[in-house]
């Protein structure tokens, strides 16, 4: 297993569950399910991306953030198309 | 996948790469902090769309590549006891302690598990009352709220026979180190993104303002290294030495300060020896006295060890940017992945594995970076 | 399933599980051989009066190959022990030009392996037989104590008979030629560690355990002047082309968008952190033939239900000899070694 001590994979919470007082959820990544915990983002909900290193749930991912950069590759190219 | 497809994507990253190329004026040496970081970097080869004027060097973020020959040595030591099941992530399988690794311990009958999550290894001990189950939680910042949350769950359901061998390091106090030492050539960073998404961006301000670096956070994907490195070269270029957080979907400037309470409630930092670099104060993370009962290295006396280097590896100077895998001798001769000589060989994520795995300085340009 | 093996049900057996008494070569050893093996095996099973099978073979030239299957779990989506085990032998006559013919099969059961997991596997043996169109010709059983065995693990040996005028070698490659793969890689490696590794799958992944000889002969048939197959198993296509390029001592550039991958593989990967061009398959073709036939092949292929998603993926060139460079989705390119850093044990 390669890089596994860096491995943070964005997973898209399915469902939550509880596992005697933790707070777990099954988390889809691409067509694979696994469980993860994730008492440490209390609020995220099913439909919510995550961010998962070592089976925990470690942040959101933030949609508006990550559009940025595409924003500005969009805004790049029309610089050049204009140039 | 989302999320990790658009960020691999050929036209976008050539666009970024463009950008770089069109704002260095002059050169600039650049490290990147996270051994998954140096992994991309050479799996894609993203330094050869740079231009010849910034220079990527590979930084110590490799807790695999860090963990110091004793601490090896007593894991391998503990693992061998009789009773014991020894779980680990799957990078530390192969390291090499002053005797062989944890396989060659697995093939004398020692009991070592491989684990996803330290939470398996929890799972382990409940359902094994009679074992004494150990976790090996190696790790920077990252890991460290899973570790606790382990350690947290294991005392909570009363778990006698959970104990965990703890070697965490922390990352501010190596980038301070390397750039108080003498020889240092490093000139900005790419921040470590996952680190950032408990600890959160503010510890990086001070080392930006003390030392004058721009220190760009920066996440693991091609465009994302490459958004990383063209931000601190426009810093460079602009002689700005800020942070800059350019992983902003998946960390917040103060972290996730729910898995910090935590971690501070089971760790508590401490001094820490770094193979290949030395010892380094405040480095590090140990259990609290609380936690005594969970502790592998209190519960397990491991006497006599003596541990041997080998004097040939330049893994510390590799680590902080001071010599490419290539300048060492030994490289790919007498050290390779399947018998390392060193910290930097030992996991998929060091340097000189990297470029072992894809011969980085062998690397043809098909086109360079540009339009 | 045919209407014969709806009659016929699994063999009885006196014992629920396997006792060191059956590998002692004395009464219970001949009741475990007629009641499960021979019964199990029926008319693609060996005539066991005597020591040795004596087979007629034209004049020519035969392969013979040998393989232990140690698969762990023994069970898995798509596949299993058995399968792997008449599968593997029998892949590797067939991409060496030969056509299979005979297989033998040696087990050593651990003490205590239930004797219906024992059926169901010659069961399975039996119809890998039956698709692959081999006869099973000879077996052996040992049995050794509880703790000492892990369930079961065979050794098959194929032979298969080779016709006049077919030479592929690995050492056969070069500049100029095309490298094709018969479709997505990776299938059965990841469809092993699901199951070990509990990953659940939206729809699970299935090895791709097939009987290759039917595809190396529309292959052939295509494209006579082949210079070399193989199926990529252990270390997946990345060892595979590396083994190939240092026998010719040529490169190999490949191109890495244009391997194809199901997408349960690829996130799979992404989670385990492993690279699909090093996971092992077990029902997939990689072809270097002369450019002049590449179309003609790849057509065959894909005509062929093994060979849907075939696809070119590369080409032999005179430099780095002994290397294969992978050109990378960003246009750049690295090596592509034969190490992946964690070897994956137990796969087949």
């Amino acid at each position: 297993m390669i890089g596994a001590m860096c491995l943070g994979i964005p997973g898209r919470i399915v469902d939550l569950e509880d596992d005697r007082g933790l707070r777990m959820g099954r988390v889809e990544f691409g067509a694979i399910r696994r469980e993860v915990c994730l008492e440490y983002v209390p609020d995220a909900q099913p439909g919510d991306w995550v961010l998962v290193h070592v089976g925990f749930a470690l942040s959101r991912i933030d949609e508006a953030e990550a559009s940025r950069i595409f924003e500005l590759l969009e805004q790049m190219g029309e610089l050049e198309e204009g140039a | 996948m989302r999320y990790l497809d658009e960020y691999r994507d050929a036209d976008a990253v050539r666009a970024i790469a463009a950008a770089i190329h069109e704002a260095t004026t002059r050169p600039w040496v650049i490290m990147e902090v996270c051994g998954g970081q140096t992994h991309s970097i050479v799996r894609y080869g993203l330094d050869t769309l740079l231009p010849d004027a910034i220079e990527l060097v590979h930084g110590p973020g490799c807790p695999v590549c860090v963990t110091p020959l004793t601490m090896i040595d007593r894991a391998h030591a503990i693992a061998a006891r009789e009773g014991v099941v020894f779980c680990s992530f799957g990078d530390m399988l192969r390291v090499p302690g002053s005797r062989g690794d944890l396989l060659s311990r697995k093939s004398e009958g020692a009991d070592v598990r491989v684990v996803y999550s330290p939470l398996d290894a929890v799972r382990l001990a409940e359902a094994h009352p009679d074992r004494e189950v150990v976790f090996f939680a190696i790790g920077f910042e990252t890991t460290s709220p899973a570790n606790a949350m382990a350690v947290k769950v294991a005392a909570r359901r009363g778990l006698t026979n959970f104990s965990m061998l703890v070697s965490h390091v922390l990352v501010p106090p190596v980038i301070d180190a390397m750039l108080d030492a003498g020889d240092n050539r490093v000139q900005a960073f790419l921040g470590p993104g996952h680190v950032c998404t408990v600890m959160g961006t503010r510890q990086y301000e001070a080392i930006a303002a003390r030392h004058g670096v721009p220190i760009v956070i920066s996440g693991f994907e091609p465009l994302d290294l490459l958004d990383g490195v063209r931000r601190a070269v426009i810093q460079l270029e602009a002689g700005e030495a800020r942070v800059d957080n350019a992983y902003a979907r998946a960390v917040r400037p103060d972290g996730n300060p729910a898995s910090r309470a935590v971690v501070d409630e089971v760790f508590e930092v401490c001094d820490r020896d770094w193979r290949g670099v030395g010892p380094i104060a405040a480095s590090g993370l140990r259990l609290r006295a609380a936690y005594r009962d969970h502790d592998a290295a209190a519960r397990f006396a491991v006497e006599d060890l003596r541990t041997a280097e080998p004097a040939e590896c330049i893994s510390g100077r590799v680590l902080r940017g001071l010599a490419k895998p290539s300048d060492c001798p030994a490289f790919g001769t007498r050290c390779t992945p399947e018998h390392p000589l060193g910290a930097t060989m030992v996991s998929s994520e060091g340097a000189c594995a990297a470029y072992f795995a894809y011969r980085a300085d062998d690397l043809v340009t098909l086109g360079g970076g540009a339009r | 399933m045919s209407d014969d093996d709806a009659a016929c049900p699994l063999p009885a057996s006196r014992y629920e599980r396997v006792v060191l008494g059956h590998g002692s070569g004395g009464r219970l050893s001949a009741d475990l051989l007629a009641d499960v093996f021979l019964a199990g095996y029926g008319d693609r099973g060996p005539d066991a009066r005597e020591d040795s099978a004596t087979l007629a073979v034209e004049a020519g030239r035969i392969a013979l190959t040998t393989d232990a299957f140690v698969v762990h779990p023994r069970v898995f989506p798509g596949g299993d022990l058995g399968a792997l085990a008449v599968y593997g032998t029998v892949n590797d006559l067939a991409v060496s030009g030969a056509v299979p013919r005979w297989l033998t099969a040696a087990f050593v059961i651990e003490e205590g392996l239930e004797v219906a997991e024992l059926a169901a596997l010659v069961a399975s043996m039996r119809a890998a037989c039956e698709r692959a169109d081999v006869t099973l010709v000879a077996g052996d059983t040992k049995v050794v104590d509880r703790g000492k065995g892990d369930g079961v693990f065979v050794t098959t040996t194929g032979v298969g008979v080779i016709p006049p005028g077919r030479s592929l070698s690995a050492t056969a490659a070069r500049p100029g030629d095309a490298v094709l793969v018969s479709g997505t890689m990776g299938d059965h490696g990841i469809a092993i560690l699901s199951v070990r590794e509990g990953l659940t799958l939206e729809g699970p992944v299935r090895s791709d355990a097939a009987p290759l000889a039917s595809l190396v002969e529309a292959v052939l048939a295509a494209a006579p002047d082949a210079r070399c197959l193989r199926d990529p198993t252990r270390g997946g296509l990345a060892s595979t082309l590396n083994e190939l390029a240092g026998a010719s001592a040529v490169g190999i550039e490949l191109d890495e968008p244009a391997v194809p991958v199901g997408d349960a593989v690829r996130g799979a990967c992404e989670i385990l952190g492993l690279d699909p061009l090093h996971v092992a398959n077990e029902g997939k073709l990689v072809a270097i033939v002369p450019e002049s036939s590449a179309d003609a092949a790849l057509s065959a292929m894909r005509a062929h239900p093994l060979g849907e998603r075939a696809a070119r993926v590369g080409r032999v060139v005179e430099s780095r000899p002994g290397t294969v460079v992978l050109r990378t989705a960003l246009g750049t390119r690295r090596v592509l070694s034969m190490l992946s850093g964690e070897a994956l044990p137990r796969i087949c």
